[in-house]
């Protein structure tokens, strides 16, 4: 033990630099990231002002008792969450697997530059942008989509008080979103396939679309299955970014687009409920550790290297 | 060579024709925002919105950046956290992946599993609300925009392992010829990592410039919304006149509201939209240097 000391204590004489370096970022993992996952005890506690999180007094599982009063509009943001994430995930990683397979086919170089770069850039804009893009097509009076749809001999639709349009839309502006960003990790992983194995399937007569099929797709299918199953990680956590910025306070689309961060949020800004928003963030944290954790391992089995841990 | 099937040629002109629609999809939304910001009021009002812009108008740009605008003080804030804030981080980021990017130093280890807890596990939002605002105080202040986005986990283990690619070997020579850590870290790790810095100092600066996320959680007063908060505000607000006080006097008729919302967002991405063409090269590099093991 005493050795031990020692053996720290010389280390942190010898390496003292290199402790100083880490110290800010240290500082800050702990104020902001490890100060929290403390903090998680207030989910079992009557928060107050003036105790603070540690000094509050503990109040069993009493903050868990929406779960049975409000169990179904519980249930309907939790079914939101996992739902819009299965769609996102599905459709987005097809888009992207299959942007990329067909940029890969693009010869002209300038072309595939210039077309790659613009395919990427609404990546860069936030989703308070991207709402104020979507306003510009599907707003009832002035919208685009509803021009067109005038234009038609259709009736306009009012787009921001049907909820079922929803889930249709969001998916639509994730993928205009994202699907070029991440088409980019897949064309790099197309990239680093072996070029004589498409040499040798054209002697052997394979066309374009076989190739594709049998050497480009299984070539990077263990990029897909890795990101697939990080994302599958992720899938009990919502884009809560995304879906404020898109829906904010609308409460008529909330039944399909109310997913547990937006949940969590109103339940701590609106309602001021700490004990509720506190309970169902400690849920929605240790569901979502178990599934990180579980992706991940699944992940390192498959890949050491591209295991997060 | 031989010539190509017919099957060939079908996957090739599918290809260009994917990539022409979809550059056409990424862009229509940009395109829509200019032409309706610099489109007659009047003429949206009967004729809404529309892709290409009709009877030209700055008539919105020149109430948005009139006498006693919100938006001027909203450029200010979000200028100021995205040039601090970037540097900030940069630094701090810096420092600490070189020191975990050091192969002899036993700490590295475990300070690094610390990092990558923080991306697996998280207390939630309101214990970090809590602790944000009433322990640390952040709030109402150009600060509570900044201190909280210091680091970027992920961004700091792809920059560690940016700087654990170079070639241990030099920092071995440069040990010997008798260089300490300070100088390993900027006369070696720093000028080989340029490509890395580069790319992660872009991340850094997209996220605050786009971030509205802290100003929604941590400040009230209206000065300092940043940019993309303001934007949200306007955007939800129906009647801009209340809402920005100078300005109030004019008569709600006269203001061009939609072409208003428009013309602040095009104020607000113009930065990114300006730079885009010179940086793009970083942010896709960056993109592929991310995928690699962080």
């Amino acid at each position: 033990m005493r050795r031990a000391l020692h053996v720290r204590f010389t280390d942190l004489v010898k390496n003292k630099f290199l402790y100083l370096l880490v110290l800010p970022g240290l500082i800050y993992f702990l104020l902001f990231s490890y100060l929290p996952m403390a903090g998680i005890v207030i989910a079992f506690k009557e928060y107050r002002m003036d105790l603070g999180i540690f000094g509050s007094p503990f109040n069993g599982l009493n903050n868990f008792k929406f779960l049975t009063v409000d169990t179904l509009s519980v249930l309907r943001v939790v079914f939101n969450t996992l739902f819009l994430n299965v769609l996102f995930i599905g459709i987005g990683t097809a888009l992207a697997v299959m942007t990329a397979v067909l940029i890969n086919e693009i010869r002209l170089v300038w072309f595939k530059k210039i077309s790659q770069s613009l395919v990427i850039l609404p990546n860069f804009i936030s989703w308070v942008i991207v709402a104020v893009f979507a306003y510009n097509f599907l707003n009832t009076d002035f919208g685009i989509v509803n021009n067109w749809l005038k234009n038609l001999g259709l009736e306009g639709v009012s787009w921001y008080n049907q909820a079922g349009y929803w889930p249709a839309i969001l998916v639509l502006l994730y993928s205009w979103k994202s699907v070029g960003f991440n088409s980019i990790i897949y064309l790099a992983a197309i990239t680093g396939i072996d070029q004589e194995q498409y040499e040798s399937a054209a002697l052997d007569g394979a066309n374009k679309f076989r190739q594709i099929w049998h050497i480009t797709i299984p070539g990077i299918s263990k990029t897909i299955i890795i990101l697939l199953l990080l994302a599958i990680g992720r899938i009990f956590y919502g884009d809560f970014g995304m879906i404020y910025g898109l829906v904010g306070d609308n409460s008529l689309l909330f039944s399909t687009t109310d997913v547990i961060d937006t949940y969590v949020f109103r339940a701590l800004r609106t309602l001021n409920d700490v004990g509720m928003s506190s309970a169902i963030g400690l849920l929605q944290s240790v569901i979502g550790f178990l599934f990180v954790y579980t992706a991940n391992a699944v992940v390192r089995k498959y890949d050491k290297d591209a295991a997060l841990f | 060579m031989k010539t190509k099937s017919a099957s060939d040629k079908i996957i090739s002109a599918f290809a260009y024709i994917y990539m022409i629609l979809f550059v056409i999809v990424a862009i229509i939304p940009f395109m829509t925002i200019i032409s309706t910001s610099i489109t007659d009021e009047q003429y949206i009002r009967a004729n809404g919105f529309d892709i290409f812009p009709h009877e030209v108008t700055w008539a919105a740009y020149k109430y948005v950046l009139g006498r006693g605008s919100t938006i001027l003080d909203a450029y200010q804030v979000t200028t100021f956290v995205t040039v601090v804030g970037t540097l900030f981080s940069m630094l701090i980021t810096t420092m600490m992946a070189f020191a975990l990017s050091r192969k002899e130093w036993k700490m590295a280890v475990p300070i690094s599993f610390l990092v990558y807890f923080t991306m697996l596990f998280n207390g939630g939002l309101v214990p970090w609300y809590i602790i944000t605002t009433k322990y640390l105080g952040l709030h109402d202040s150009l600060l509570a925009l900044i201190i909280p986005y210091t680091i970027n986990a992920f961004n700091l283990l792809v920059l560690r392992s940016f700087i654990s690619g170079i070639d241990n070997s030099i920092f071995e020579a440069a040990k010997i010829d008798g260089a300490n850590e300070f100088q390993l870290l900027f006369r070696i790790a720093l000028p080989l990592a340029l490509p890395g810095l580069a790319t992660i100092c872009l991340f850094y600066a997209i996220s605050y410039w786009n971030d509205w996320w802290l100003g929604l959680m941590l400040i009230n007063e209206r000065e300092l919304y940043p940019l993309q908060l303001l934007i949200r505000a306007i955007t939800s607000n129906i009647s801009y006149a209340t809402s920005s006080g100078a300005n109030s006097s004019i008569a709600a008729a006269s203001i061009p509201e939609e072409g208003v919302k428009m013309a602040t967002t095009v104020l607000t991405i113009g930065p990114i939209i300006l730079l885009y063409p010179f940086l793009q090269h970083y942010f896709v590099k960056g993109l592929t240097i991310g995928s690699v093991k962080g």
